[in-house]
């Protein structure tokens, strides 16, 4: 494989991580819990697009990959392709993500290389988001009973997406799995302090024939998918 | 530094004082995302824009204006081309466009020394300190302020100049902004976040 065969395969995956992620917090915008949060969501989601623009250009034709692949040629990980359920487990969802995403950037922008020059801008960005999921993550974990709960119940239902982010990936030239006690160690500490129990079990779910990074996608993916391409594809060439 | 042509430099000041399409008080120069004008020959320029943020959808207005204003000038052929490194940090906004934000309403980034956020450091879930005196623009101010390694003043009111302010939400109308109340005047107002 070409250097740029593997830059292209690695473009994909994060420009897919970030694309996915964008459009389930899109999801929110009219129905998050206050004004302030509809906003928030949407101003992350607005980051990770500009992020997903750059990295699938990369690769390609960014309309082309994001409106016109099936479902098995996306490459992103399982964990961003969560349904937002509720709120907790879009804070859920946020913490592990953006946690991974923000040490995954800080080292990219520290080498040389294709994605350099983005992760030095986007690490910037992404410490707001990190800093938003931990602070929500702090409230609703030590809150009310009920958030706690739903915030433990959140933590829990999306632990074994989590193990996917620090497996190999094709044309990114670092160890992912250097990146995993720190994320281990930060995500512990939050936790913690929200007052909330690590979750146990495996991060990898029951069987390992592979996930996201090899096209295997959730259930809800495809729906997710439909609702994204429907229009692109209804009205192929269509413009402003 | 590259020595700039008197034409360049000519064209960098017309591109230049084109006004950002959403704080239309600053021009990009001020703002600080107009990277460079080259000429490849007397009627075709390229021009280097920077963007605020990887997702701003600004960029696209900005593109546009600055066509129209080298068009006007007399430029044939412009091509703005959208550059990412250096990376651009709210340290690049000028003084006089820090001073035109606060007379707009928009309380301006504060000056940093160190330039890259770190791992964060977090405080307690309150958006606001119980001691106001120790407030200082904490909240979001120090945890991220913290991280960025950043000796921060406080967070000025737009309005009435006081540095008793609280956060209101990290994400306000734009994702450059965070949601900011005074508690002096009681007035809300938009704080330029550093970046």
């Amino acid at each position: 494989m070409t250097t740029t065969t593997h830059t292209h395969t690695a473009a994909l995956a994060l420009g897919d991580d970030a694309l996915v992620l964008s459009h389930r917090l899109g999801e929110w915008m009219g129905h998050a819990p206050v004004l302030e949060e509809e906003v928030a969501l949407g101003n992350i989601a607005l980051d990770l697009l500009g992020q997903a623009r750059i990295l699938l250009s990369m690769a390609g034709d960014e309309d082309e990959l994001a409106y016109l692949r099936e479902e098995r040629a996306f490459r992103n990980l399982q964990l961003v392709e969560q349904p937002g359920g509720d709120f907790a487990h879009t804070i859920a969802r946020q913490l592990y993500f953006s946690t991974y995403q923000h040490l995954l950037y800080a080292r990219l922008a520290s080498v040389e290389g294709p994605f350099a020059g983005l992760a030095a801008k986007a690490v910037k960005e992404v410490a707001y988001h990190r800093d938003h999921a931990e602070q929500w993550t702090l409230r609703l974990g030590d809150g009310t009973e009920e958030s706690h709960e739903r915030m433990r119940r959140a933590c829990t239902a999306l632990w074994r997406f989590t193990g996917e982010m620090f497996a190999p990936l094709d044309g990114l030239d670092l160890d992912l799995s250097e990146l995993e006690p720190v994320w281990l160690e930060s995500v512990r500490s939050v936790l913690e302090r929200a007052g909330l129990a690590v979750p146990e079990g495996s991060r990898t779910g029951a069987w390992r024939a592979g996930a996201g990074r090899e096209g295997l996608h959730t259930e809800s993916f495809g729906r997710m998918l439909a609702e994204m391409q429907h229009l692109h594809r209804s009205h192929p060439g269509a413009s402003w | 530094m590259v020595t700039l042509t008197p034409l360049e430099a000519e064209l960098l000041e017309v591109a230049g004082s084109v006004l950002d399409p959403e704080l239309p008080v600053v021009t990009l120069r001020e703002l600080g995302v107009l990277r460079a004008v080259h000429v490849r020959d007397t009627d075709t320029v390229d021009v280097e824009l920077t963007p605020t943020y990887t997702g701003c959808p600004a960029v696209e207005a900005m593109s546009l204006d600055i066509e129209r204003a080298l068009h006007a000038h007399g430029v044939r052929e412009v091509t703005v081309r959208t550059v990412l490194s250096p990376a651009w940090s709210t340290d690049d906004i000028s003084a006089e466009g820090r001073r035109k934000l606060r007379e707009f309403g928009i309380a301006p980034p504060r000056v940093r020394k160190a330039a890259e956020p770190v791992g964060i450091t977090l405080g307690p879930t309150r958006t606001r300190d119980a001691d106001a005196s120790a407030d200082m623009g904490a909240d979001m101010g120090a945890d991220m302020g913290a991280a960025m390694g950043a000796a921060l003043e406080p967070i000025l009111c737009p309005h009435c100049g006081s540095a008793d302010t609280e956060l209101l939400s990290r994400f306000s109308s734009t994702a450059c902004k965070a949601l900011r109340r005074c508690l002096a005047c009681r007035e809300p107002f938009d704080h330029f976040k550093e970046l």
